[in-house]
């Protein structure tokens, strides 16, 4: 590990400490927070005890399933404007401010129409990350290098061929970097959407431990969702960076 | 002039797709925009709309201060030690993909129910992506900037105000346009969990009371009113800087 990674591990480590002894020492009320070591071993006992195990496969189900309709949709969309500069032109400043609408508002209109169910939850999640794929698949497209579209002209490839072998590999870095934003909005849809209005998954679970004051079981829940967040995206933030070292090469 | 007739079409396509849709799934479901215009005109004419929407400003105005100033500070602090951004830029990261609604129940326990929490909230959002491009802004200035400013014996403020602010406006807009669209985001979440006024929660109600009609004209004057104001900022960002 670099000299940055220890120091790294040891800001993260020493923010645990000082909140474990800020929570022991009194200086933070019970109430409030909880200790972290206490939060793991709440943590612990709830995935031992397989009390919220139906919630989180609910939650970890509507994630792929909004991760992978919104990368494959988003796709679609992003070469079909890639294809229409006009419509491109209009739709781009949308695009620009779509961060600003706040998509949550438009939840109870799914609800109303998919009822409570992991459709709507889902139906949510695709709006919110679909525009990271689209955005991620027109850099793409556009950052291709003119050279090696007229590499594929002087092989006499196929238009199928040259976007399978030419085409899909050069912008592979920057489709990537649009893969992982929708998965982690993906993420922050599924759980924000349980959270408000919804009767199963982890962000409901998390919402009705709070408002019934169990809040062992309220932070174990937090850290687990704090975990599985943090080492998908870590994993997946790897991986793009990988990729976009080849593009330096 | 032809680029705004194709943004004019495009909102039309927008209303005939909605209108189309409402055909689909019928009143209950999803009002036409014509009701949805005239809901809203009439919410428009009410006091309680203007309290609501009162009461959801102050708290995206402080939520906005708190995380331009505190984001541009803390950037400007951690960009400015190579090690220290180094260290800070994952840590970073990890926290803004996090879904920080989970932590609202944290800050509804430091903070109680009321402004203070939705302002806590809305900056929770805001801050991470004004820090993070503000620090990626200042990392990035070529060395050679700092080695003129070096030569020509500029003190550390003359330094600050006329070679790094200059070099990095341009990403610090683009974060602050960042920061301004997810503190919106995060002070309606916060009003839509918990709270007894604001917009949020007027959907909430309106959610409650399967008044679909003011949900959507709540909704279409927010997304106006994001929409507007984002547009703004990129236009300031394109005339006063380049």
């Amino acid at each position: 590990m670099t000299r940055e990674g220890w120091i790294r591990l040891l800001v993260v480590a020493l923010f645990i400490a000082a909140l474990e002894a800020a929570c022991r020492g009194g200086l933070i009320p019970r109430t409030v927070l909880i200790a972290p070591s206490a939060m793991a071993d709440s943590l612990w006992h709830l995935l031992r005890s397989g009390e919220y195990a139906a919630d989180i496969i609910s939650t970890l189900r509507n994630v792929v399933a909004a991760s992978v309709l919104s990368v494959v949709l988003g796709f679609a969309l992003g070469v079909g404007l890639h294809a229409l500069p006009r419509l491109r032109r209009a739709v781009e400043p949308l695009l620009a401010s779509y961060y600003a609408i706040p998509t949550f508002m438009f939840y109870p209109v799914f609800i109303v129409v998919f009822g409570v169910s992991p459709r709507a939850i889902i139906a949510i999640a695709v709006l919110l990350s679909i525009v990271a794929m689209i955005a991620g698949t027109l850099t793409g497209l556009d950052r291709i290098p003119p050279v090696l579209r007229k590499t594929a002209q002087i092989l006499r490839m196929s238009a199928p061929t040259r976007a399978l072998l030419i085409d899909l590999p050069a912008a592979a870095p920057h489709l990537f970097t649009g893969i992982k934003l929708a998965f982690a909005y993906a993420f922050i849809g599924v759980i924000a959407s349980e959270f408000i209005l919804s009767g199963s998954g982890i962000g409901y679970a998390i919402a009705y431990a709070y408002n019934n004051f169990e809040n062992r079981k309220m932070y174990g829940l937090m850290l687990l969702v704090i975990v599985l967040a943090t080492a998908a995206n870590t994993v997946l933030d790897l991986i793009d960076r990988r990729l976009q070292a080849r593009l330096q090469r | 002039m032809k680029r705004i007739g194709d943004f004019i079409l495009l909102v039309l396509g927008i209303v005939i797709a909605w209108q189309a849709l409402h055909a689909w799934t019928g009143d209950g479901a999803l009002t036409s925009p014509f009701a949805t215009a005239q809901k809203l005109g009439a919410l428009v004419g009410t006091a309680e709309f203007w309290n609501n929407a009162e009461a959801t400003a102050r708290a995206f105005v402080f939520a906005v201060l708190i995380s331009l100033l505190g984001g541009i500070g803390l950037g400007v602090i951690l960009g400015l030690n190579r090690t220290s951004s180094i260290v800070s830029e994952p840590i970073l990261i990890a926290l803004y993909s996090l879904p920080k609604v989970t932590l609202y129940p944290l800050v509804l326990l430091c903070f109680g129910l009321g402004i203070s929490a939705k302002v806590a909230f809305g900056s929770m959002h805001g801050l991470i992506p004004v820090t993070i491009f503000t620090m990626k802004a200042i990392m990035q200035i070529k060395p050679v900037y700092w080695r003129t400013a070096h030569v020509l014996r500029l003190t550390p403020s003359q330094m600050a105000l006329t070679v790094a602010l200059p070099a990095v406006l341009p990403e610090v807009l683009s974060g602050a346009r960042l920061g301004f669209s997810l503190s919106l985001l995060g002070v309606l979440i916060g009003e839509m969990f918990a709270s007894q006024r604001g917009l949020g929660f007027l959907i909430m109600n309106a959610m409650g009371l399967g008044d679909i009609a003011t949900i959507m004209a709540v909704a279409v004057f927010l997304t106006v009113f994001a929409v507007a104001a984002n547009a703004l900022l990129l236009l300031l960002d394109r005339t006063v800087i380049r």
